[in-house]
């Protein structure tokens, strides 16, 4: 069976909470179990609790396969990049290096790269990953494109990327603010005066398409 | 004799910490389950449904729930390693003894020989000293059906007046002021008016990591229009996206209330037909906030008055609300005095009773809601009567077969039963689903109490650090060992599920109970063969008074995906109360209830709800030369109360190891303290070494430090145990600390474990 079309993934940073639900729960996944393929980061802990998953963001054209020297990474036909095969994997590396998500992940113990296959075992079974099934602020959120509209109306999915000359499309979308916001609270500053306005809306993703400046301008 | 053995490093050698990891059949892969049980999480308030999957007796693992109605297969990472407490290295399998010349301190025992161990020190105690010499301590993570056999076992089976529970360090200011403004105790809406709703107002609740399903509440919310205002001392991962963030000095919630009270009247942001109709006492109140000016509140609260006035304009405006609290406006000294400032807000918005209108406190413990209303608590009988109110007493005898005579009185809150210890007024506790030690603040002094008893005893499945200095630890049961019902943060009655059957000798833990009220020859009473027993004995105890459960029954719970109280049985109305579905709802107008009686929604003979006059006092103990920096406490996402099971969930402790001292820069630089440095906190209490967490999210005047850890790394080391003179709740959120780079590491050699 393959993951059913008018399913799509969207990751939501902005509601992020930090809390490691989906870490946790991806190593309980049937396939990887006790290896959680999630990185979740602290964009910039001193400043702001804003925190942001990584899920593989499953490329159209996905680098990490093209860089492969063993062909080991394939893209199945409904457009999910499965984990290395085991018989092909050599574990050099060049996957990791050269995702620019940062999402493969080498595990040495089984000279393999491993990485979020988003659940295939489940999405392809009519379930969803386990991620967006367990994320309890639906920062991870797997549902159809009608859905999703009609529960995020301040937002909209990109799956655009721009890396330097390197133009990506992925099948997992990025929901971004439909008005561009940006950066962080700082409390004292709230403190001080500016309790509403400025710093307190903000959102660390900026749509990609839209110039930098611009994004950065409150 | 209740000592602590001497050989600490030994106890926790034997009997923990230690970490579970998933290992053998819980790590391989394409495992069929035996069965998968519908159930709750163990932990919090919110009671999440999730599904175990068992195999040969041992839960393996789990699998999202995604048709219960609440959190439709969310869960925080507690619930989804909750399963590696079972069949766990440090599970306590049989009964054991205190015995110096073992290792460990303790040595195991057969379960009839400690049970009749207990009952002998019971009666012993009890003759010398009179039955009020031992005390019972009960807990909110207990069914319903324990928790109310809990409240029997002490007044009927030990006659003792003094019994309390750890929802005292809880839920108990919200509870005691939603008594006195609405005449009952429960959140007034279901969580999905929060989706309705135009504003979302969070004082003093860190939602994503206490109740981190409700996060997708609120910010659904957001999606659908509402404005978000958040007041809280830190930028919580919930207040990074608000609208509106209100930086509030620990303890001056009263203030802010007040101000925003001031200036909704000022600019006749009111409901006044709600206030005619429906309330009383809005006057003295409205004279009393005639001082809390902008300015002033600015002055006390340490937000801008700008952003004061914005929220009161936000919250004037709008045309639905909720307002939703936790333990940072309730663990004050003035707790109920906070709850009632907010309830006066929302009285004076007339938002309460329709959809997308409504109020409610986050519960903290998994049945702290449930856990309060059924008898034990130190002046409550089951149903939330009173045990000073005689017509309760005689239906509440009646209901167990005693002379009401025989019943004791009102008792004292947890913190006063351990200053009756240490007066030496009470000689032997029991005690259950509660570790004192590490929850209670000032724990030196309550650890000390404990070397006072001449006998305790514990009910635990973990040796918990307060279990140390027991004389006899009888093995309890765990979440997935049994079967009851719960009452989640919206009021929902849920039923738990049993999973696997206890391992060894441990035992459901109302069998014990029972079992020790047979060797007491106290069987009476006592001889329920089954949690759906006891719960029929409840739903007449509980039946025609404010938390009816008498209509709630386990299938109704399944067919429904819970049963919101009050659910009347068919006598309390008329005959169409025959299948009442439950009250999701509170206060509606035209609702009935047994108070009330159709005078009008809220649960006072009149109908109507209650103002009341919140008055400002500042913290018990405010900063001064000698110790000028605010310390407050609280939770992380990954760690539980006092850390008993999470504690002992391997990936859960990575997840976040040891606890910091979250400071703010400016402060860091005026102690010379940077990121990741030692730093010592002292209080007139005790002093602890953690390490720093320079961060820009927190009030440069405060610090905060999460609570869940024992011995060194214990935050309640610290804090003080003034309490609210209504609710008895101790004043966790603020106390009086001065901090300095410490002069070397701590002493961890014993693994940070020293009791």
């Amino acid at each position: 069976m393959a993951v059913p079309s008018h399913m799509e993934f969207f990751i939501d940073p902005n509601r992020c909470i930090g809390c490691q639900s989906c870490v946790q729960a991806c190593g309980e996944c049937d396939t990887h179990k006790g290896h959680p393929m999630i990185h979740l980061e602290y964009i910039d802990r001193a400043h702001s609790a804003q925190t942001t998953p990584v899920v593989c963001m499953h490329c159209d054209q996905p680098t990490c396969a093209e860089v492969c020297p063993a062909d080991a990474i394939k893209r199945t036909g409904d457009g999910v990049v499965q984990t290395a095969r085991k018989p092909r994997c050599i574990a050099c590396n060049n996957c990791v290096l050269a995702c620019p998500f940062g999402v493969p992940k080498m595990k040495t113990e089984f000279q393999l790269m491993m990485k979020c296959d988003m659940c295939y075992d489940r999405t392809s079974a009519g379930k969803k990953p386990m991620c967006a099934t367990v994320c309890p602020s639906g920062a991870l959120f797997f549902g159809t494109r009608e859905q999703v509209e009609q529960l995020r109306p301040r937002s909209q999915p990109v799956n655009r990327f721009q890396f330097g000359r390197q133009t990506i499309t992925t099948k997992v979308n990025m929901m971004t603010p439909k008005v561009g916001q940006a950066e962080y609270i700082d409390v004292t500053a709230a403190m001080d005066e500016e309790a509403i306005g400025k710093s307190i809306f903000l959102n660390i993703l900026s749509v990609v398409e839209e110039d930098l400046d611009d994004s950065e301008q409150v | 004799m209740a000592k602590l053995p001497d050989q600490l490093n030994n106890i926790t050698e034997r009997f923990g910490p230690h970490l579970a990891f998933n290992t053998g059949v819980r790590l391989a892969t394409n495992v069929e389950p035996d069965k998968i049980v519908k159930t709750h999480c163990c932990f919090c308030g919110q009671q999440c449904g999730i599904q175990l999957k068992v195999k040969d007796n041992v839960v393996i693992g789990f699998e999202p729930w995604e048709e219960f109605p609440f959190n439709q297969g969310m869960l925080c990472p507690k619930g989804v390693k909750r399963y590696l407490q079972g069949a766990h290295p440090d599970r306590l399998l049989t009964a054991i003894e205190r015995d110096e010349s073992t290792e460990g301190g303790f040595r195991p025992i057969p379960y009839d020989q400690a049970i009749s161990r207990v009952a002998s020190e019971i009666q012993r105690i009890q003759s010398a000293y009179g039955n009020d010499a031992f005390a019972v301590l009960s807990g909110a993570s207990l069914t319903i059906e324990k928790a109310y056999l809990m409240g029997k076992f002490a007044r009927v089976a030990m006659k003792t007046a003094y019994i309390d529970y750890n929802g005292r360090l809880c839920m108990v200011s919200a509870a005691a002021g939603n008594k006195k403004a609405f005449g009952i105790d429960r959140a007034a809406n279901p969580w999905s008016d929060i989706l309705k709703t135009e504003v979302v107002w969070i004082s003093g609740a860190n939602v994503a990591e206490c109740a981190p399903i409700t996060t997708n509440y609120v910010w659904q919310a957001r999606e659908n229009g509402a404005k978000i205002i958040v007041v809280d001392p830190r930028i919580t991962p919930v207040a990074r996206t608000c609208d509106l963030f209100l930086p509030i000095k620990p303890g001056r919630d009263i203030a802010l209330f007040n101000g925003i009270l001031h200036l909704m009247i000022e600019n006749d942001w009111l409901d006044h037909d709600f206030i005619n109709d429906y309330t009383v006492g809005f006057d003295a109140v409205a004279e009393h906030v005639r001082i809390w000016t902008p300015r002033r509140t600015a002055e006390v609260t340490g937000i801008t008055e700008r952003a004061i006035r914005q929220a009161a304009e936000m919250w004037g405006e709008a045309k639905s609300s909720f307002l939703l609290h936790a333990r940072g406006i309730e663990h004050h000294s003035h707790g109920v005095q906070n709850v009632l400032g907010a309830i006066n807000i929302v009285l004076a918005s007339g938002r309460i009773g329709r959809e997308g209108c409504g109020y409610a406190t986050i519960t903290g413990q998994g049945n702290g809601q449930g856990g309060r209303e059924h008898g034990q608590k130190c002046d409550q009988l089951p149903g939330a009567r009173d045990i000073s109110n005689p017509e309760h007493r005689a239906y509440i005898a009646g209901v167990w077969g005693i002379d009401e005579k025989e019943m004791p009185g009102a008792g004292v809150d947890a913190y006063e039963i351990f200053r009756k210890i240490d007066r030496g007024e009470i000689k032997g506790l029991l005690s259950i689903c509660f570790n004192p030690k590490v929850s209670l603040p000032d724990n030196d002094f309550v650890a000390r109490a404990l070397d006072k008893l001449e006998f305790y005893v514990a009910i635990d499945f973990f040796l918990n650090e307060s279990a140390h200095h027991a004389d006899i630890v009888l093995p309890g049961s765990l979440h997935e060992e049994d079967e009851g019902i719960v009452t989640q943060t919206e009021g929902r009655v849920i039923k738990i599920n049993k999973a696997v059957d206890p391992p060894g000798d441990a035992k459901q833990d109302w069998r014990i109970i029972q079992d020790i009220a047979r060797a007491m020859g106290r069987e009476r009473g006592f001889t329920f063969n089954e949690p759906r027993e006891i719960l029929d004995e409840l739903r007449v105890a509980s039946k025609g008074y404010i938390a009816d459960y008498s209509g709630v029954t386990y299938e109704k719970i399944e067919r429904q995906g819970g049963v919101f109280w009050p659910c009347p049985s068919a006598e309390w109305g008329d005959d169409q109360h025959q299948d009442h579905p439950g009250t999701p709802r509170l206060f509606e107008k035209g609702s009935w209830n047994p108070i009330a009686k159709g005078a009008g929604p809220f649960y006072f003979p009149d109908g109507k709800a209650r103002f009341n006059v919140a008055q400002y006092t500042p913290p018990a103990e405010d900063v001064d030369e000698e110790y000028p920096i605010i310390l407050t406490t609280g939770r992380v996402v990954s760690q539980f109360l006092s850390g008993t099971q999470t504690r002992r969930i391997g990936p859960l402790v990575d997840q976040y190891p040891e606890p910091r001292i979250e400071m703010h820069p400016r402060l860091a630089e005026k102690l010379g303290v940077e990121d990741g440095d030692w730093t010592t906190v002292e209080s007139r209490r005790g002093r602890i070494t953690l390490k720093a967490q320079v961060v820009t999210t927190i009030r440069p005047d405060t610090i905060f430090i999460p609570y869940h850890w024992a011995g060194a790394k214990s935050a309640n080391q610290l804090t003080i145990a003034a309490q609210d003179p209504v609710s008895k709740i101790p004043e966790y959120k603020v106390c009086a600390v001065r901090v300095k780079k410490a002069e070397t590491a701590p002493d961890w050699t014993d693994g940070g474990r020293r009791a």
